[in-house]
């Protein structure tokens, strides 16, 4: 017996919720970054199911994966490099201190 | 098999070459040549824009490429000619700022970097497929944050970076999983095909969902309220030409891709699903944007706070889709990068002369420096819409093409935009009144500006006089549309 779409469509939405969540509670930058990995991958999921299950003919979904994992990679390594950039100015990678761009 | 498919793709082949041309020159000049390859890549773009005008190398109907991912047409063509009019401004602008000290070793960096993200604005405006869009789309916003970081000795640059990543970085995820819904909807990412599959699809929930995750991935790049809290501190934080290229090149084609996109993907829901989200953004973006523009004091702030509220005007443009509001839209973004980089010009030439942005620094400006309190006094009057400058016909053209559209709904939302003008002209003319009338101890001493600025901002003065009573440029953009 084959397993269901719906089990894997459950899984990436909460996973995408956990990085919306984790994105907006965390205050250390790199558990944002990881944040906002979880919710690319949880796109990439989503994109890979809906190409198996509900279009197997086709392979734009899986193409589409392909490049979104090649975006994703190459954002998380210009934001890693800002965010050392930023730390070796200030010692301090915690959201809460970055405050001094205001009215 | 035959390449003259490519000759569709000649802005793209030619800014690939200046692209080239200038990452050359920066590797391999000895030392002492260095210092005009800025120099060396605005002649080179400069000789591109010119080449953009000329017509077609190919026959009539061959205008798409890559098995119709990529598409060109007149208008297509006419906007990329606008955004390299924008483009060339800035770079001009940027010649002064990139000699500093601090920045001067990397300047042919910035150079390379700009025309790399101009080439992914050009993949955005031209697609016709999900994935070259957002290959597009990653291409123009990497390397602007690259951009954005690029004062890396400063710690306002640095902060501005880590905002503007971070945030582009989660809009691009939202966008992302709205495209896996409508991509499971619709089973491709073709616009053609999408808007078939999409035809008499009635409202339901994903669908809705799908188009709100669109919308709101596009509205992080245009800066629409709820997704503008980052370009206030970008704005402020970034090196000012830098600004300048965020506020109008990014800008004016993320408006036109998002037209594409809406119309051509979408069209088919348009009332079912997301002509209301966009009325309703549209009037949270102008407002706010507007009641948030009066109570800041640093220049670069309040001219992030115009730039939100003129994406309203903008977005007037994309939901009048006629042949008008295209019209409407590309003159709107042609005359608004004329105005912004003219305001942009004078706070860049000030920064560089004195370290000043605070609006109450330029008390008595017209005392010391006229002709920079003029040009000001003239970018503001076109921001705001004061006849005869340029920014009253945009405004105009963009109402008109929206009135068009003859609902009720559509009267509402421009007589908001109306009465959001006439706020607008309050803070735009606190500006100007400093300038002129306000008395200061510590006025900006005179100075003399570069002449690569000078050059730059007497562009931009042409632009805003004339464009507005040279009415062929309108029609024109009627015409080819």
């Amino acid at each position: 017996m084959e397993i269901s779409a719906i089990y894997y469509i459950i899984p990436s939405l909460v996973m995408f919720c956990c990085g919306v969540y984790g994105f907006i509670t965390r205050k250390n930058m790199i558990a944002m970054l990881i944040s906002l990995e979880l919710m690319l991958n949880a796109v990439d999921i989503n994109f890979v199911v809906f190409n198996r299950y509900l279009f197997p003919g086709q392979l734009e979904g899986m193409f589409f994966t392909l490049f979104a994992i090649a975006i994703a990679a190459a954002e998380t390594a210009l934001a890693i490099a800002i965010i050392i950039n930023l730390y070796r100015g200030s010692r301090n990678i915690d959201a809460d201190e970055i405050t001094k761009l205001k009215d | 098999m035959d390449y003259s498919q490519f000759l569709v793709m000649k802005q793209e082949i030619g800014l690939l070459a200046v692209f080239l041309l200038v990452f050359l020159f920066d590797t391999f000049m000895p030392q002492r040549g260095q210092g005009c390859v800025g120099r060396f890549c605005c002649v080179l773009f400069a000789i591109f824009t010119a080449f953009g005008f000329c017509p077609s190398l190919t026959a009539d109907g061959f205008d798409s490429a890559f098995a119709g991912m990529y598409n060109s047409s007149a208008a297509v063509v006419n906007i990329k000619n606008i955004l390299n009019i924008g483009a060339l401004i800035v770079m001009i602008q940027a010649l002064r700022w990139a000699d500093q000290d601090m920045v001067r070793i990397r300047r042919g960096e910035f150079y390379e970097l700009l025309l790399v993200t101009l080439f992914g604005m050009y993949l955005m405006i031209s697609a016709r497929h999900f994935l070259l869009f957002v290959i597009g789309l990653e291409t123009a916003s990497l390397p602007l944050a690259a951009m954005v970081a690029f004062e890396k000795h400063r710690y306002e640059s640095r902060e501005a970076a880590i905002k503007y990543i971070l945030t582009a970085v989660f809009s691009s995820a939202v966008f992302l999983m709205g495209l896996s819904f409508v991509y499971g909807l619709a089973g491709s990412l073709y616009f053609d095909n999408i808007a078939v599959a999409l035809w008499g699809e009635q409202f339901n929930a994903l669908l809705a969902v799908a188009l709100a995750f669109v919308i709101a991935g596009i509205g992080f790049k245009l800066s629409l309220v709820p997704f503008h809290l980052w370009t206030a501190d970008v704005y402020q934080g970034a090196p000012t030409p830098v600004t300048s290229y965020l506020s109008v090149i990014s800008k004016g084609s993320a408006a036109f891709a998002a037209m594409v996109i809406l119309w051509q993907a979408f069209g088919a829901v348009y009332s079912q699903a997301w002509e209301w989200m966009l009325y309703a953004l549209i009037i949270i973006t102008i407002t706010v944007g507007n009641l948030f523009a009066i109570r800041q004091r640093n220049i670069k702030r309040f001219l992030a706070f115009s730039s939100i509220s003129q994406a309203g005007y903008i977005m007037l443009g994309v939901i009048a889709y006629n042949y008008m509001g295209m019209a409407a839209l590309m003159y709107y973004v042609l005359v608004y990068i004329f105005s912004n980089l003219a305001a942009f010009g004078v706070v860049g030439a000030i920064e560089n002369a004195s370290g000043k942005v605070w609006i109450d620094d330029y008390k008595g400006l017209y005392k010391t420096n006229p002709r920079l309190a003029f040009t000001m006094m003239l970018a503001m009057f076109s921001l705001a819409g004061i006849p005869p400058f340029a920014g009253f016909f945009s405004k105009f053209f963009i109402f008109t093409s929206a009135i068009n559209q003859g609902s009720v709904a559509i009267y509402v939302l421009v007589l908001i935009a109306l009465i959001n003008t006439i706020i607008s002209l309050y803070y735009y003319l606190l500006v100007v009144k400093a300038m002129f009338i306000s008395q200061d101890d510590c006025v900006i001493a005179r100075f003399r500006s570069a002449g690569s600025e000078r050059l730059a901002l007497w562009i931009c003065v042409a632009g805003i006089i004339f464009l507005g009573i040279v009415s062929c440029v309108y029609n024109h953009l009627l015409e080819i549309v």
